[in-house]
């Protein structure tokens, strides 16, 4: 019964979609640009059927109804609710089901915000992301029905994957979607406003909501994504260069550099055709990603279930998106006169800019590279973080220097004496002897430590401009924040340590002047687990026993063994237990780490997005 | 003009990038080690599983072919496989080595018992380290060495099956 | 602001002196994040827990203790299971383009942004 009524109201919903189609280019080619009730009728029942759908398959989950062949593969009666209710997105089908309900939310609501801009513009943005919709409807109705009718209906479900029931993980998927999804508004209305060339500062101010809103959940959503990471899935790290997050990141590149674009386009009306480049960009990017993700063509931990014919219907529709954007950006744009003194703010952006372009580059080529070379000559390769590594962190120095150098320079033109010439001189005189020093010891230390040097003095710098009253108050924030997000991936990445041992109940181990002691395992059996908990004390010199209770639990649904960490968390460091089974003979690998400053990656990943946030609030 | 030039170079470019994801997506993203038969010369000692004894490969046969098969018992594709390694014994061109991996020596001695030996010798690896040097992924794993040229001629990671084996037969009668 | 920035120099210089003596331990640890473990889906040999990764840094300790170099560990695997099992591409003929490209992009942009977005003085 629900399957029938789920399955209908997406049937509604695609059919309003392509009635707003219809409506929303009809009044653009008669040049009326008359936009009539019936426009926002078809948008808002397009978005209720969605709502309706979404909210049939959450009853299905909540109700364990196994007759649904997506709830049977990804639900259990026994599961929490929680888990119940995020197993509706935990799956291929249900999450472009959610993919499509913010779809539709974002166009009524820029439907319903939007109403003091020209008609012409509204309506081809309805357009551009109408058609965004009925492709999405499309493809979730003919290769991802998350409505299949299954019979006989079994009386019990397949279960959620173990390693998925976690609270961040749950929560992580629809904030990274929501992020996703405002880039498409972005893009449409970039396209838009190409065609009806109302590319200006009034536009710059309108669009840059969406794309701070975009930006915002896609900082919470791979922040999210990395702590899952971090405490579930790998033994200490919290950023493995996977191909799935790197996917992730290349968005973020892109809006980051938009949102500063956006400000030269706002305050100086320049930067039109890089802005809409941008805009495009940022939304192929988002959806390759999901192609790369959803197609199985990569080999990640993070892949869903396979199916090339998604992969190819994916392909096809996101050809046809970004030929269309480029044929529109050639026929409309018009070439601009650029006048940017050198030494401006306005050029501090575009630098900006051009380091992102740069950092989205290395991980774009990292990430499709191997699947190219793969198709072209048949050679294998894998490319992981030492790549990464040795292109992204030598450019992050300069980087943050012009980053410090962002909030003192003025728009238009500024004096160059007006800089600081001692601080520059003592950074200088500072690099010069930390390369004197270290020369003579590792090469590798250099870096690290010119590294360290310079995110300090832009985190001084950041505090230092909190007392100034004419800079923002979200550049003030964000800046702030993101060098204290730099300064603690280097000193945590620099200053971690670890020790990987074999060990017994009752061993005691000694490890930098520490002890680690494992006293006891215990049996114990859950309600759809049975686990072993190990005891472990770390003895500190100076400091207080710390207590860690790590788990190896066996699923009973479907069966998968998992590791769960044990992490003590205070203000300067991390200390994180994990343990499994080496042999039957009462053998555990046993790993120790201590990771400095971990929480302040996370406080400051918040705090960047808290940023963004005032800049939508303030003006 | 240049923005023509700009344009097309900017469509080319696209269509590059789309077709080779769509010729990626028939590709398969498991590894399939085929391509890499370790040429360089194969040796390796190891504990009999019985007496203890150091082995080494070069001594202890004088076939032209080695088949060296890695099992375990807690591994049940292994039972499958077990009889038709039992049928290549009958090949006089072959000495066949077990290489027992990461197993209880006891639960090794019985799975010979209940299911008979094709190994002319049994050696342990306990901790993993012997397969990875052979270029092993787990257990099952098959190699065929030409103690002639010393080169590994044959791999196949998988339980054998009836065609593995006649695979086998072949490149041995060869 | 300037005392401060010097403070933070000596710090960061003796802070790292205790870390430039690397351990065994560290080394493998290194290495092994280096390598691909190939029977997983996408993870390093360090952070999986499969019977392959656990028997490779088994291999990887072994190597060390008998005195090979991390250079010669990685050549040794690459051996005998190809480069897709190393997570640093070595550069040649079939790389040349996942290295350099990223850095002809890079200047390419700056060229593009000095001739055309900025004016003279």
């Amino acid at each position: 019964m629900l399957n029938q009524l789920g399955y209908y109201s997406l049937i509604f919903g695609l059919l309003f979609s392509v009635l707003a189609i219809l409506q929303s280019i009809r009044p653009v080619v008669n040049k009326s640009n008359l936009i009539s009730k019936n426009i926002y009728f078809s948008i808002f029942l397009q978005f209720l059927f969605v709502i309706l759908s979404f909210t049939f398959l959450t009853s299905s989950f909540v109700t364990s109804d196994f007759s649904n062949l997506t709830v049977f593969n990804n639900s259990h009666t026994e599961k929490p609710l929680f888990y119940k209710i995020s197993g509706v997105w935990g799956n291929h089908e249900g999450s472009l089901l959610l993919w499509l309900l913010v779809l539709t939310l974002f166009i009524l609501i820029f439907v319903i915000t939007s109403k003091k801009f020209d008609n012409k513009y509204r309506l081809l943005t309805i357009f551009f992301q109408e058609i965004i919709i009925f492709g999405f409807f499309l493809f979730i109705i003919l290769t991802s029905n998350p409505f299949t009718y299954l019979y006989p209906v079994p009386s019990q479900g397949l279960g959620l994957n173990p390693i998925l029931q976690d609270p961040a993980l749950a929560i992580h998927p629809p904030i990274l979607y929501i992020g996703y999804v405002g880039t498409s508004l972005v893009f449409s209305s970039a396209l838009a406003s190409t065609i009806n060339k109302n590319i200006n500062s009034g536009w710059a101010k309108h669009i840059k909501k969406w794309v701070l809103t975009s930006w915002i959940f896609l900082t919470i959503g791979i922040m999210l994504g990395s702590i899952w990471a971090y405490y579930e899935l790998g033994w200490g790290g919290f950023w493995f260069w996977d191909p799935v997050e790197n996917v992730s990141l290349m968005p973020w590149f892109c809006l980051t550099a938009l949102i500063h674009t956006l400000l030269v386009l706002e305050k100086r009306n320049q930067l039109k055709n890089w802005s809409i480049i941008l805009a495009i960009s940022t939304f192929s990017l988002s959806m390759s990603g999901t192609f790369l993700v959803r197609s199985g063509i990569l080999n990640s931990i993070h892949t869903f279930a396979n199916d090339p014919a998604r992969g190819l219907f994916i392909l096809v529709f996101l050809f046809l998106l970004v030929v269309s954007a480029i044929l529109i950006f050639f026929l409309y744009s018009k070439d601009e006169n650029k006048n940017i003194n050198w030494f401006s703010k306005d050029a501090l952006i575009i630098i900006n800019n051009w380091f992102m372009m740069y950092f989205l580059s290395v991980v774009f080529i990292g990430t499709v590279y191997p699947i190219f070379l793969e198709v072209l000559a048949n050679e294998k390769i894998s490319v992981g973080p030492p790549f990464y590594q040795k292109l992204i962190i030598p450019f992050l120095i300069p980087f943050l220097l012009t980053m410090i150098l962002s909030t003192r320079l003025r728009w238009v033109k500024d004096n160059i004496y007006k800089i600081n010439i001692k601080q520059i001189s003592i950074f200088t005189l500072m690099s010069l002897l930390t390369i004197y020093f270290l020369n003579i010891s590792d090469k590798n230390y250099l870096f690290a430590s010119i590294l360290i040097s310079s995110s300090f003095f832009l985190f001084f710098n950041s505090l230092n401009d909190f007392l100034k009253k004419n800079i923002k108050l979200s550049q003030k924030i964000s800046h702030l924040a993101f060098s204290c997000l730099i300064l603690s991936i280097l000193l945590n990445g620099i200053f971690s340590s670890e020790i990987n041992t074999n060990m017994k109940e009752g061993d005691q181990i000694n490890f930098e002047k520490k002890i680690i002691k494992f006293k006891t395992i215990n049996f114990e059996k859950e309600n759809n687990y049975k686990l072993l908990r190990g005891n472990f004390e770390l003895v500190r010199p100076g400091k207080n026993i710390l207590s860690f209770y790590p788990e190896i639990r066996v699923y009973d649904q479907p069966k998968i063994s998992t590791s769960e960490a044990d992490i003590k968390t205070d203000l300067f460091s991390d200390n994180f237990i994990v343990f499994s089974l080496l042999n039957d003979e009462g053998v555990f690998n046993v790993r120790y780490q201590n990771k400095p400053f971990m929480i302040w990656i996370w406080i400051s990943s918040i705090v960047l997005a808290i940023g963004g946030f005032f800049a939508i609030v303030r003006k | 003009m240049k923005r023509k030039i700009i344009f097309i170079l900017c469509i080319f470019l696209t269509i590059f990038v789309f077709l080779s994801f769509f010729m990626g997506l028939d590709k398969d993203n498991v590894y399939k080690p085929i391509k890499i038969i370790d040429n360089k010369i194969l040796n390796f000692k190891g504990d009999d599983l019985y007496s203890n004894k150091i082995l080494d490969l070069n001594n202890i046969v004088d076939t032209k072919f080695i088949l060296i098969n890695i099992w375990a018992s807690w591994c049940s594709p292994c039972r499958s496989e077990h009889k038709y390694i039992l049928q290549l014994k009958k090949n006089q061109q072959l000495s066949i080595i077990g290489l027992n991996y990461k197993d209880k020596v006891q639960n090794a001695k019985n799975f010979i018992l209940e299911l008979g030996n094709p190994y002319d010798f049994i050696i342990k690896d306990k901790s993993g380290t012997i397969s990875i040097e052979l270029g092993a992924y787990g257990v099952p794993e098959t190699f065929i060495v030409n103690t002639e040229t010393k080169k590994v001629i044959y791999k196949y990671i998988g339980p054998i099956d009836k065609e593995i084996k006649s695979e086998i037969e072949k490149i041995i009668r060869s | 602001m300037k005392k401060l920035i010097k403070l933070i120099l000596m710090i960061s210089l003796t802070f790292l002196n205790p870390v430039l003596a690397k351990s065994n331990d560290e080394i493998a640890n290194k290495i092994s994040k280096n390598i691909r473990c190939l029977v997983c889906q996408g993870q390093s040999v360090y952070d999986s827990q499969s019977d392959f990764a656990i028997s490779v840094r088994a291999v990887i300790e072994k190597k060390i203790n008998d005195g090979s170099s991390e250079e010669e560990i990685y050549e040794y695997l690459k051996s005998k299971y190809g480069e897709w099992i190393s997570y640093e591409p070595k550069l040649n003929k079939f790389t040349y383009l996942l290295w350099l490209l990223p850095l002809i992009l890079f200047i390419f942009g700056g060229l593009l942004i000095f001739k055309k977005v900025f004016i003279r003085i």
